[in-house]
């Protein structure tokens, strides 16, 4: 049995409400952007469902849009029904002023590291997690590497100017 | 043994009189832990209490780099992902940067990723069974079956001139077309490698100390190891047959003829066998690559984008269009579409994952890739509870952690 997309969104839109808007990529990739205080409902409601069985957490990563006012910091889950061919993402955006979104560790525990790698590289304080440490970077950084605020490169290096080209 | 870590792990009972534990610590750069992991151990003489991994010793920050470059200088960092395995994390990489650009690719290059995939998952099991035996004592196998990676090395040497970190392939297909050597090569390969790993098979399959050592070490239910985002051989050892490979087919797996094996405890011994018979199944898959690439016409090797694949140098030499494509993808003029890409392949060690989101310049504006073993070596303290030291390394070499892949 396949479900189409239809039907997947009609499920989800029962499980979250009309707050939340689902849409299909060109991928065929159902992804949505939903708020913070929805999250963890919304998992839970999904990892339990036994008709769809999105239920298997695939990737979890930070992202950061500077110029996105009060929405800077994002996390982005994708979930996936191995029996019915789903790949859901979704998608929740915090200010970086105050990077607290919840932590799924208790639904998923794939998703300890995964959150302790989001926090060690963009900040976001997962509330609720067991041991929200930095993993790969040493423990005395204090910055977090992978916010735009840290380019790759020194931009004002003389040396390797280069204005025709656009680097 | 002491180490300078603020170790939480609980004790199993409050009320019980503290009994004195020892630490260990296992690694960082441990022999007997194929790479750079350490593992702080709690022991009871030689039980295993609980367990704390610490990592990315080896983290290069390869997330961060991705961000500066064009699409076609990421595929290097994808090689030292998996470095036992590089042919797949390439391919993988291309098929994500062909998803997002939209380039088809023709079916005889499907079947020349195919055949170079397979050969790199051979290469992976095989070093990953072979140590298997080398930490149960048996290091004669490993011995034997180990230059016949090196056979593969040198079919990847014929095809791109490298043999580790391969950057083999170009975005679109190929930088060049097989030579016949390659399938000579490929095909000494097939006839003697079988004997080779049969023998390698009788060595340890039955062996009594060998099964001994590994059936009910390091076991995994399936619920736990669903819930630990275990893929690839680790989660089929568990007994589920979630492969990339026939769940979402990706380079024309569909039309290949191979088996998923499934094993049923996911303990050590399944996992092994499981990776065997995904040898067998891969010199088969190998064997029906050749036959469908002899079938196609040959001499096609990339797709017709010129906007994305550099042109042959003799036409950039003498012809204007040429010249202009070639300038424009090597300063990286050219511009991505607007995307978000999720496209995963099975690695050899389980599902490698790109999550690419392109804002339309040359680079992407993130990068995540989705390492298998990162995901599962969390798993590793609750399999490893309660048994043996020794067996802890048995576990650990057997879920077949790459450090490159772990911390990228």
């Amino acid at each position: 049995m396949k479900f189409s997309n239809e039907e997947i969104i009609q499920f989800l839109q029962s499980k979250t409400g009309s707050e939340v808007l689902f849409e299909v990529d060109r991928y065929n990739v159902i992804q949505a952007e939903i708020p913070v205080h929805q999250l963890y409902k919304t998992m839970n409601l999904l990892f339990k469902d036994l008709e769809f069985k999105i239920s298997n957490l695939i990737d979890l990563c930070g992202i950061h849009y500077p110029e996105n006012k009060g929405k800077e910091l994002g996390v982005v889950y994708h979930l996936q029904s191995l029996q019915y061919k789903i790949l859901l993402r979704l998608k929740v955006f915090v200010p970086i002023e105050k990077p607290d979104v919840p932590s799924i560790t208790g639904i998923y525990a794939a998703a300890n590291w995964m959150e302790r790698e989001t926090y060690d590289f963009y900040g976001i304080n997962f509330l609720g997690h067991p041991d929200l440490r930095r993993i790969l970077n040493m423990d005395e950084m204090v910055d977090f590497p992978m916010r735009k605020e840290f380019p790759l490169e020194d931009p004002f290096r003389e040396d390797k100017a280069d204005f025709h080209f656009g680097r | 043994m002491h180490t300078n870590l603020e170790y939480k792990a609980e004790f199993l009972n409050p009320d019980m009189p503290e009994i004195p534990y020892s630490i260990l610590n296992l690694g960082p750069t441990h022999p007997a832990t194929h790479g750079i992991f350490q593992n702080v151990l709690k022991m009871d003489g030689e039980r295993i209490i609980s367990g704390e991994q610490t990592i990315g010793y080896i983290h290069r920050a390869f997330e961060k780099i991705a961000e500066r470059r064009p699409f076609y200088q990421i595929t290097p960092l994808t090689d030292r992902l998996n470095y036992c395995s590089a042919p797949i994390n390439n391919t993988g990489w291309y098929l994500t940067v062909e998803k997002l650009l939209n380039i088809e690719v023709p079916k005889r290059v499907d079947y020349m990723r195919v055949m170079v995939m397979e050969l790199a998952r051979v290469a992976d099991h095989l070093i990953c069974n072979s140590i298997l035996g080398v930490d149960t004592g048996a290091l004669t196998g490993f011995t034997y079956v180990y230059q016949y990676r090196e056979k593969i090395y040198e079919i990847y040497e014929e095809i791109c001139g490298a043999r580790l970190t391969t950057n083999m392939g170009r975005i679109g297909g190929f930088e060049r077309d097989f030579s016949p050597k390659v399938f000579e090569l490929t095909k000494k390969f097939l006839v003697e490698f079988p004997k080779v790993w049969r023998e390698f098979e009788n060595l340890l399959t039955r062996n009594r100390i060998f099964m001994d050592r590994t059936i009910g070490t390091g076991p995994i239910s399936v619920e736990r190891a669903l819930n630990y985002g275990f893929t690839g051989p680790n989660l089929r050892a568990a007994g589920i047959d979630y492969d990339i490979r026939s769940h979402s087919p990706y380079c024309s797996y569909e039309e290949f003829k191979f088996d998923i094996p499934v094993g049923t405890t996911g303990d050590t011994y399944d996992r092994y066998v499981v990776r065997n018979e995904e040898i067998w199944q891969s010199l088969s898959l190998i064997e029906q690559a050749i036959k469908k690439i002899e079938a196609c016409e040959p001499g096609v090797f990339h797709a017709d984008e010129d906007k994305y694949y550099l042109p042959p140098k003799q036409e950039v030499y003498r012809n204007m269009e040429a010249l202009i494509y070639h300038f424009k993808i090597i300063m990286g003029e050219i511009e991505a579409p607007v995307g978000e890409v999720y496209k995963a392949v099975e690695g050899a060690n389980g599902e490698l994952g790109f999550y690419l989101i392109s804002d339309g310049g040359r680079s992407p504006y993130r990068l995540h890739f989705r390492r298998p073993c990162f995901i599962y070596y969390q798993a590793f303290p609750e399999m490893v509870q309660g048994q043996m030291l020794s067996d802890a390394i048995v576990v650990m070499s057997s879920m077949n952690v790459i450090a490159g892949e772990l911390d990228a």
